[in-house]
């Protein structure tokens, strides 16, 4: 059989999943913060339309945000099948365009700021 | 010289004969065995007290030759290394998972053997010298890249615990892709992209999910968990350098 | 003599059951629903900061919700739990030998788990919450 074009969605679930791993948990006590009304001073507005406008803060937000939908679409589909749902298919096409429009959409919504 | 402790052993194994049955079912059995035997002694008493039709594979008794590979309560385990000491009540023994059965506890490793020699399992040499210049050097070094995957005893017990190979038998499988990652990893060898031709399509490593079970239940330590994940990453790189890098050829 | 092999069959919707070690697996490919949805909610949060303070105030008012604080404890679980077992799994898939010996794998993973101390640390630091 020939070779598997496996690394096209793998390259970057490994990147997304090392993001994740470094970066989601400590975003999630900050968003956790503000749900028990401690917004920390760096979700203010200003400071956040401040970071999202700078160049850098773009490219980071996307990478993070980007690379974290892969990942967890990539893992949900293989979950999909542990699950023993055999259209592989189908929850890898639903799953990944769900991913991509997350990221066209993020990239959108940065490049108004 | 003390006396060795006896005790009660009762065993559930799960019987098959291909001449008679249609199905498996179990079977209880009662023996006393030393405390501190294993559950391979038990079936070797049971077989000649008390019933010589059991069916079963073993050989070295010492956890070298991967014969007696079985599910005991339900995990992958060689016979002659699982110690009676550890268990309480009855001890559940069936055929290793995801083979299918010849008689009794005897699978059918067939599907195992074709996957070996699929990958390629030998030296396929960077150079090729002729008698006459003399041996393949090489440090401790290079000798330390593979050896730990070249440990393996080949007793399928990665085989029963990889739930992806029970869900899609096609794959590969932890062992046979590991002997593969043995070669690659030879200083002596050059067969890598021969390989890959195998490795890296979609029932060689890319059936994988790293669940990791293989390399927990291994009784030779080899890892193959970790050859497996490593040969992902290569297998990506080369992906990249055929597809994107203009010129790239692998 | 003929063979006449029996086939055991692999039940696709219940083998996680069988062992231990199975669920552990599915718990860690699980974190992937909530690590998910946490990303859209933040998709969403990008929507309402690029229109302006009035929404981006309403969206950090609308996460004071009781149902939002028991999803980010969920969402908080998983990605520990995914980056604990994604850590742990590095050790693995990134061999480091120096001579004739490997670095210990959980030297390997330390290391890691000490970046991700020191990341945290400062973002944390960055966002002015000491």
């Amino acid at each position: 059989m020939a070779k598997s074009h496996k690394p096209v969605v793998w390259f970057p679930f490994a990147a997304g999943g090392t993001v994740i791993a470094f970066f989601i948990p400590v975003i999630v006590v900050l968003t956790f913060m503000a749900a028990l009304g401690h917004v920390p001073a760096g979700l203010s507005y200003e400071r956040m339309h401040a970071f999202a406008g700078s160049g850098l803060g773009k490219l980071v937000i996307f990478g993070v945000v980007a690379l974290s939908l892969w990942s967890s679409a990539h893992r949900l589909r293989c979950t999909c099948y542990d699950f023993g749902l055999r259209a592989d298919t189908l929850a890898a096409t639903v799953l990944y365009i769900g991913a991509i429009a997350g990221s066209l959409l993020s990239a959108m919504y940065l490049l108004k700021i | 010289m003390t006396q060795l402790k006896e005790r009660l052993v009762q065993l559930e194994v799960l019987r098959y004969n291909p001449d008679t049955d249609t199905e498996a079912h179990f079977q209880r059995y009662e023996v006393t065995c030393y405390e501190e035997g294993v559950v391979l002694d038990a079936l070797n008493k049971i077989k000649e007290t008390i019933d010589p039709t059991l069916n079963y594979r073993w050989s070295c008794h010492m956890a070298v030759c991967g014969s007696c590979g079985m599910m005991i309560n339900g995990e992958p385990k060689l016979s002659c290394h699982t110690f009676l000491r550890d268990y309480e009540g009855v001890i559940r023994v069936e055929p290793l998972a995801h083979f299918p059965i010849e008689r009794d506890l005897v699978t059918a490793p067939d599907d195992f053997m074709e996957k070996l020699k699929r990958v390629k399992p030998y030296i396929i040499p960077k150079e090729k010298k002729p008698i006459s210049e003399g041996e393949y050097k090489q440090t401790p070094a290079q000798l330390m890249k593979f050896r730990q995957y070249s440990m393996c005893i080949n007793c399928m017990l990665c085989y029963a615990a990889c739930p992806q190979y029970g869900l899609t038998p096609s794959f590969i499988g932890p062992a046979a892709l590991t002997l593969a990652h043995r070669y690659n990893q030879d200083s002596r060898d050059g067969g890598r992209l021969a390989r890959q031709e195998v490795v890296a399509t979609h029932e060689g490593v890319w059936e994988c999910t790293f669940v990791g079970a293989c390399s927990e239940v291994c009784p030779a330590h080899v890892d193959p968990a970790s050859a497996l994940q490593q040969m992902k990453i290569t297998s990506s790189i080369d992906w990249i350098v055929e597809h994107l890098i203009p010129g790239g050829k692998s | 003599m003929s063979r006449r092999p029996l086939v055991r069959e692999c039940p696709p919707t219940t083998w996680y059951f069988r062992q231990p070690r199975y669920l552990r697996y599915m718990s860690r490919e699980i974190t992937s629903i909530f690590v998910g949805a946490y990303c859209v909610l933040l998709v969403v949060g990008l929507q309402r900061l690029s229109s302006g303070p009035a929404a981006w105030e309403a969206f950090l008012q609308g996460l004071r919700s009781a149902d939002s604080i028991v999803f980010h404890l969920l969402a908080l679980a998983a990605a520990v739990y995914h980056a604990a077992t994604w850590f742990n799994a590095t050790q693995k898939a990134m061999p480091v030998q120096i001579g004739e010996d490997f670095v210990p794998g959980n030297v390997i993973s330390g290391a890691h788990y000490v970046a991700w101390a020191v990341l945290s640390v400062v973002i944390l630091y960055l966002a002015g919450v000491f």
